[in-house]
């Protein structure tokens, strides 16, 4: 089991030593135009540059905070989503499937029109997020929260729990580990769409920066701030699996 | 009968009060329609510990449902210190125990304690007094810090227990607690409940299937007939508690455990049979 698991370790890392070190070999072999991929230096110069000039933090201050104000809304209104509709069997069984049927409409197609109600600034892009972001934790919500033990609720309520205390302590505990996931799967998906958003059209934040830099041909600055980007978002991930492995544990002891 | 309804402050009030308390599940005419209990009267006076005995199917947890407010009764009415239960739980009156454990599994034991006095509207400030004094009184004390399923079943039905007496409430209805147990652990468990009860003076009632449980813990002993449920008698132990293990080797003992076993053999035949011919027991009388 151990030495299996030290496998899978070098096997992840020598993926991104080889991912490097390809990087690394065409860049500097000439094989790739620099105007398509920039050598490993020239990025890191990039970098540096935004740094000193004091380019980097306000875009990404603005893109993180309209991240957690998506993230923030898509959540609480999927659990309350989620927390409202199982509250009968009838409503689960009318709702979920409309829920789970506008999830596969491509709310990309609409953006245009997140534009047009929230105009250019960061407002259009909360809303985007945030109704992308919620169909994953409604769903997730209404996965849990309806199939909670009777036996704990009927506990619950003969030991005189308002509705607020059954839904803190009873429901949320209980249906916590499924609900993780939808939180997860849906702040991939806020923080994706806020970036793609601001790619598309924006004034601000790291996605108009990345989209910039692609307009001005300079691809250097680009990766830059792309490299930066998938870094957030692996360490975020592994913060998230962290958090999960800590829920399953809890949840392991029921 | 005393009126309760008339003065329910008087101490001589029953604690529990059931009236013509009939349950029918399902559409009268239906033909999946059950008669689960038929026209039970009962009163328990306060402080009394009354056993609900009856051969599987005959409505002794469903009767227990009714008097704890899980069920409204089709008809008839339960009374509890002279207020009526309309099908709605009395957690300031009435503490339930079940037959499984259903301490949170996400709370530890003592978190298990403080969430059910907090839902009980108990001053925060007695919360880990309370529960240290009832896991004492069921020797679980060292275990505050575990969570339920790092318990065996039976240690976790004696929190279980232990939760449900030290809530406020003047009534316990336990139904079947030790039915997941083996048998000596429910014999301690049965020893610990009536210290605990002769030290709280609380009201009992319990739903069990174990004539030695029956004899050995109650005041008295209803026995229910055969689907339809009904009173078929009611059996007096007249022994005062805390009882001890010795109570079991008296002849007396055996003499109450023979005669509960001839009053229930035939009801027990009585649910053989309609099992093996469901049409008759269908609707009932």
């Amino acid at each position: 089991m151990k030495s299996e698991n030290a496998a899978q370790r070098i096997i992840q890392f020598a993926f991104i030593a080889l991912a490097g070190g390809a990087w690394y070999w065409a860049t500097a072999a000439g094989k790739i135009s620099p105007l398509f991929l920039p050598r490993p230096e020239s990025v890191w110069n990039a970098f540096n540059r935004l740094l000193t000039l004091g380019q980097f933090w306000p875009p990404v201050r603005i893109t993180l905070l309209t991240i957690a104000q998506a993230y923030a809304i898509a959540a609480l209104c999927g659990i309350l989503a989620g927390y409202l509709v199982t509250r009968s069997k009838f409503a689960t069984e009318a709702v979920e499937p409309i829920i789970a049927g506008l999830f596969t409409i491509p709310i990309t197609l609409f953006f245009p029109m997140f534009i047009l109600f929230f105009g250019i600034g960061t407002g259009s892009k909360i809303a985007y997020g945030a109704v992308y972001g919620f169909f994953p934790i409604a769903l997730s919500a209404i996965a849990g929260l309806g199939h909670v033990d009777e036996r704990y609720l009927r506990a619950a309520q003969t030991m005189g729990a308002s509705r607020l205390e059954t839904f803190r302590h009873v429901l949320l505990p209980y249906a916590f580990p499924v609900i993780l996931t939808g939180l997860r799967i849906g702040f991939f998906i806020c923080f994706a769409s806020v970036l793609g958003g601001e790619t598309l059209s924006s004034v601000s934040g790291v996605g108009r920066n990345i989209a910039l830099a692609a307009e001005l041909m300079e691809p250097a600055r680009m990766y830059a701030w792309i490299a930066f980007v998938i870094l957030t978002a692996v360490s975020l991930n592994m913060l998230v699996t962290a958090l999960e492995n800590h829920a399953a544990r809890r949840a392991g002891r029921s | 009968m005393t009126d309760v309804s008339q003065s329910p402050s008087a101490a001589a009030a029953p604690a529990i009060t059931i009236r013509g308390v009939t349950q029918r599940f399902g559409d009268a005419g239906s033909s999946q329609s059950v008669l689960a209990l038929d026209n039970v009267s009962l009163e328990v006076a306060r402080g009394e510990f009354v056993c609900l005995l009856g051969p599987s199917g005959c409505g002794k947890s469903t009767l227990l449902n009714i008097v704890g407010g899980l069920i409204r009764p089709s008809q008839g009415e339960v009374t509890v210190s002279g207020r009526r239960v309309d099908g709605a739980p009395r957690p300031d009156e009435i503490a339930f125990v079940f037959q499984e454990s259903t301490l949170f599994p996400w709370y530890t034991v003592i978190e298990n304690f403080r969430i059910a006095l907090k839902f009980q509207r108990v001053p925060k400030a007695e919360w880990d007094d309370r529960a240290m004094a009832a896991l004492r009184a069921v020797g679980m004390a060292g275990f505050s810090g575990h969570y339920p399923n790092q318990l065996s079943v039976g240690m976790r039905q004696r929190v279980n227990m232990a939760r449900g007496i030290c809530v406020k409430t003047g009534i316990l209805l336990m139904d079947e607690p030790f039915a997941a147990l083996d048998e000596q652990t429910r014999m301690v468990l049965g020893e610990d409940l009536s210290i605990l009860l002769a030290e709280t003076g609380k009201t009992i009632v319990f739903v069990t299937h174990s004539l030695a449980e029956a004899v050995f813990l109650s005041d008295r002993i209803v026995v229910m007939t055969a689907r339809p449920g009904s009173i078929k008698t009611i059996i007096d132990v007249g022994e005062p508690h805390p009882r001890s293990p010795d109570f079991m080797l008296e002849p007396r003992f055996g003499e109450l455990r023979n005669e509960l076993y001839a009053l229930l053999r035939d009801e027990i035949r009585k649910t053989m049979a309609s099992q093996r011919d469901p049409a008759a027991a269908r609707g009932g009388a």
